[in-house]
């Protein structure tokens, strides 16, 4: 117990000394959350748009009114002709144009439908979803007030087919995503280094040639960094809640559970990465590579696994990440209890269980 | 308490990095392993300490055979590898007290054993490694590899890079060890450090040369060495060299150390030819042989 | 200024802040002398050495290495001298005729000369066989010999060898004497720095350097013959500990 707490005491000087290493620790998770929150947004504000309305009637003027109104869109232009649309949309500053039909009003009252098109820029496809969204809620908001105080009712169809939830956030989403990100980097990249480095100074050397056992060092090695990723873990989920008003709908035990065990698995992937790896370069490109871009693009973090090619769904199974974003979702924004998710925290149990056991034997006692 | 070796060989690769090895250190001496970089030093001394597995051959430390008990050869041999190995970025106190938890054991406990040597860093513990001159850092790392009180000490090329003065007061030390017991192989590439110690086994491309004790080995020089010098170093050489009785001609600091083939070799007809070849100043003396100029006859 | 001095240094000091890591030394080195360079880690011989190459500006004092000042003529002291470390010497993953190649471009040979020099240097130094293998895979005594042929590549007036010889075995290491001796009978002056004191025995001339500044300089014989030792080795120690 004495060797063990010497060596885990040794390793937080490590972590200590190494300023820069700690502010990337500490620091990446506040940037990349900051980031996410608030820079890498689906909200929109004051979007120029141009407006061609070929009805010029009291129904179109007054749904233009309601759009200049709100504070997504300012209408900068009025356009006369069909020929004048691409024009705008060169320019470069109009993200949309609204097209309002001949006798909008007239074909509204006789037809009970009207069509207004909506034209969007569509060179940045997620503005333009979230453009045409806003409209059309507009439109919809628009639509009720009418029904409530006229008695016929009536329908304005929009083009656009998307359902957008204003309520919803875009940082909400990412939450869950940044904190796997972040523990997964944390744990395995800093363990993988650390131990690398003994062997790259060759300190590992002289450990080797101890008394002190495989199992004591990476322990040793493992249980600094649980305790960062947890402090990591806990000011992520602070940030969300304080600075994005994010509630845990969940159980917070669960959730503190739910991270361990997924640092844990983390952990060992490190460990197994540093016994492949010779330098700490090595160790830092493998867990790059071979883990941060898989929870990147494979976790569903980013892209949706369910619209992903069948091989690489299948490989998606395999990512621990993904398991731990579906648990994080659903203890944060669903609040469910393990009831629902003890298929994907059995899941995690037994990948975790899995390295462990790999890199306990894979662990050298010699040096080839 | 000494070392065996029986028949050690290993191979990486493509290259044969030692060849059938063996010898014996006895207890309590200072035997050394003198030879230049890639001979096959480092290799010899990771599978002693049990971090690399021979190919053929074993070796016993203390008795303990160093695959099966690798355990307990673990507990008791200190080692200080090659390369600086120790925590920069922990103060010296820091990395002693480390070495000596993972030991089981404290500073305290063995402090007799290293007090000669730690009482000189001691004004610095609370230094780092990493900002210490090659002469502490070296004297750190003698202080963590003993902090346990090995039986067997081994030390892989302690006083490389290190200056003159430090590499003085390192093999001092290394006389005052013996003298408490301790088993201790070193490696060097410096062939000036042969003569300090009881034996040495002179090694080269895997092979050993030979082992004796430093002075037997010097004594056993077959041929009388001289020390030849004239004005231009360069003309001296090359006409030594197309001198047809030379049997070995080597550059040796100022002088050239010329062997002849001839049993009753005359210096003086030497100088003659010299002359004729347009040096001036020309001296030639008998002088002794050293460890270099063995190791040189051995490995041609 | 005497032509037949290559280097000259007069007063050379640098100071990094309060610190006098090179204390106003003075001295000269002829051409085609082998100069050594002595003193311990920290005593201020690469800083001294890193003035003359012409990568760091001295504080005061003047320097001319060959025939260039080193305050406005870095530049041209560049391509007039040389330079070999045990640490960088050769591109281990180039075959040697690719390395001569490379640097061979570095210093502006044509290609007709590079020709020439390569298989110059493959005759020379007897490299028919290897020279088309990889030079990591190479030992280590021969990569010193490549190198320094390399270091000569552009016939420079000085090579500036650091530590050239530590570590191979005796053999090899008096044939690369042979190969030093050689070009200073041609005519290169050989400015070599170093801790080992065995390679300052073959030195023509050696100053060495305690905390700053020069506090012997002199012929081999001569210093032992004053300090009365029979080592440069003793010579360092007597000086090293005042």
């Amino acid at each position: 117990m004495k060797r063990f707490i010497g060596f885990v005491t040794k390793e937080f000087y490590h972590i200590f000394r190494d300023r820069r290493s700690l502010f990337i620790l500490f620091g990446m998770p506040i940037v990349q959350i900051l980031l996410f929150g608030f820079a890498i947004t689906n909200e929109i504000n004051n979007v120029d748009i141009a407006i061609l309305d070929h009805s010029n009637d009291a129904i179109t003027k007054e749904i233009i009114n309601k759009i200049s109104a709100s504070k997504y869109f300012s209408i900068i232009q009025l356009i006369e002709r069909e020929d004048d649309i691409e024009s705008v949309f060169k320019k470069g500053n109009v993200k949309a144009v609204l097209n309002f039909e001949q006798d909008f009003s007239k074909n509204l009252i006789k037809e009970r439908q009207a069509t207004v098109q909506i034209l969007t820029d569509a060179t940045d496809p997620n503005t333009a979803n979230t453009i045409s969204n806003y409209v059309n809620s507009i439109l919809k908001k628009y639509q009720q007030e009418q029904n409530k105080a006229i008695t016929i009712n009536y329908v304005i169809v929009s083009e656009p087919r998307m359902v957008y939830n204003p309520e919803l956030k875009s940082v909400y989403m990412f939450v869950p995503g940044v904190m796997t990100i972040i523990l997964m980097l944390v744990s395995a990249m800093m363990t993988s280094i650390s131990i690398t480095r003994e062997k790259e100074l060759g300190t590992m050397e002289i450990l080797l040639v101890s008394p002190i056992k495989p199992f004591q060092v990476i322990v040793g090695k493992v249980f600094p960094y649980i305790f960062l990723s947890v402090i990591n873990a806990i000011i992520i989920v602070l940030l969300s809640i304080f600075i994005f008003k994010m509630p845990v709908q969940g159980s917070l035990i669960l959730l503190a559970f739910e991270s361990i065990l997924f640092i844990v698995s983390a952990l060992a992937l490190g460990i197994l990465i540093s016994t492949i790896s010779a330098t700490q370069q090595t160790a830092m490109m493998i867990s790059l590579m071979g883990l941060m871009l898989p929870v990147i693009l494979l976790s569903g973090f980013i892209f949706p696994i369910s619209s992903m090619p069948i091989p690489l769904q299948f490989i998606s199974h395999a990512i621990p990440a993904k398991w731990f974003i579906i648990i994080l979702k659903g203890i944060m924004l669903k609040g469910v209890g393990l009831e629902f998710i003890w298929k994907e925290t059995l899941i995690l149990i037994g990948m975790t269980v899995l390295f462990m056991g790999i890199s306990v034997k894979k662990y050298k006692i010699r040096l080839e | 308490m000494g070392i065996s070796i029986n028949h050690i060989s290993k191979s990486y690769k493509h290259v044969k990095a030692l060849q059938d090895i063996s010898f014996d250190v006895k207890p309590n001496e200072l035997f050394g392993l003198i030879g230049p970089d890639g001979a096959g030093k480092t290799t010899l001394f990771r599978i002693l300490t049990t971090l690399l597995i021979a190919n053929e051959g074993n070796a016993t430390i203390a008795g303990y055979d160093v695959i099966h008990d690798f355990k307990e050869i673990r507990k008791h041999v200190g080692y200080m590898p090659g390369k600086f190995s120790l925590y920069q970025d922990l103060t010296i106190e820091e990395n002693l007290k480390f070495f000596a938890t993972i030991f089981g054991t404290t500073i305290d406990e063995n402090y007799d054993l290293i007090k000669d040597i730690y009482v000189q860093i001691e004004p610095f513990k609370n230094r780092r490694a990493g900002k210490l001159s090659g002469g502490m850092k070296q004297k750190l790392a003698l202080c963590c590899a003993l902090i346990h009180k090995p039986k067997v000490l081994f030390l892989d090329e302690p006083t490389t890079g290190v200056d003159p003065v430090s590499r003085k007061e390192f093999w001092d030390m290394l006389k005052r060890l013996q003298q408490k017991n301790i088993t201790i192989l070193v490696s060097t590439p410096y062939m000036d450090e042969a003569a300090l110690c009881d034996r040495i086994a002179l090694i080269q491309d895997g092979e050993i040369l030979q082992i004796d004790t430093p002075e037997t080995i010097v004594k056993q020089y077959p041929k009388t060495i001289y020390n030849v010098n004239a004005s231009n170093m360069y003309q001296l050489i090359m006409s030594l060299k197309a001198y047809p009785h030379q049997y070995s001609v080597y550059p040796f600091g100022e002088f050239v150390h010329y062997t002849d083939t001839r049993d009753g070799f005359n210096p003086d007809e030497l100088k003659q030819y010299l002359q004729a070849q347009n040096l001036s100043n020309i001296t030639i003396e008998k002088t002794q042989a050293t460890i270099e100029d063995s190791f040189m006859e051995f490995a041609k | 200024m005497n032509s037949n001095k290559v280097i000259q240094v007069k007063g050379l000091t640098k100071m990094f802040g309060d610190f006098t890591a090179v204390n106003a030394i003075t001295f000269a080195v002829e051409k085609g002398e082998i100069f050594g360079f002595l003193g311990a880690n920290g005593a201020g011989k690469t800083t001294a050495m890193k003035m003359l190459i012409g990568i760091s500006n001295p504080t005061s004092g003047s320097a001319h290495v060959a025939g260039f000042d080193v305050f406005t003529q870095a530049e041209d002291i560049k391509k007039n001298i040389g330079y070999m470390s045990q640490k960088f010497a050769l591109y281990d993953d180039l075959t040697v005729k690719e390395n001569i190649t490379f640097f061979g471009g570095i210093y502006g040979l044509s290609k007709l000369k590079i020709k020439e020099k390569t298989k110059e240097m493959i005759d020379d130094l007897g490299l028919e066989d290897v020279a088309n293998q990889l030079v990591g895979a190479l030992p280590l005594g021969w990569k010193q010999k490549i190198s320094f042929s390399v270091a000569l590549l552009h016939e420079p007036k000085i090579v500036f060898l650091d530590e050239p010889t530590g570590g191979v075995d005796p053999i090899t290491r008096r044939q690369f004497w042979e190969m030093i001796y050689r070009a200073a009978h041609q005519g290169t002056t050989i400015f070599v720095t170093t801790h080992y004191m065995d390679e300052a025995e073959y030195c023509d001339r050696v100053s060495i350097m305690v905390s700053g500044k020069i506090e012997a300089l002199d012929t081999p014989k001569k210093l032992k013959e004053q300090f009365q030792v029979t080592s440069m080795n003793d010579v360092f120690l007597k000086l090293a500990r005042g």
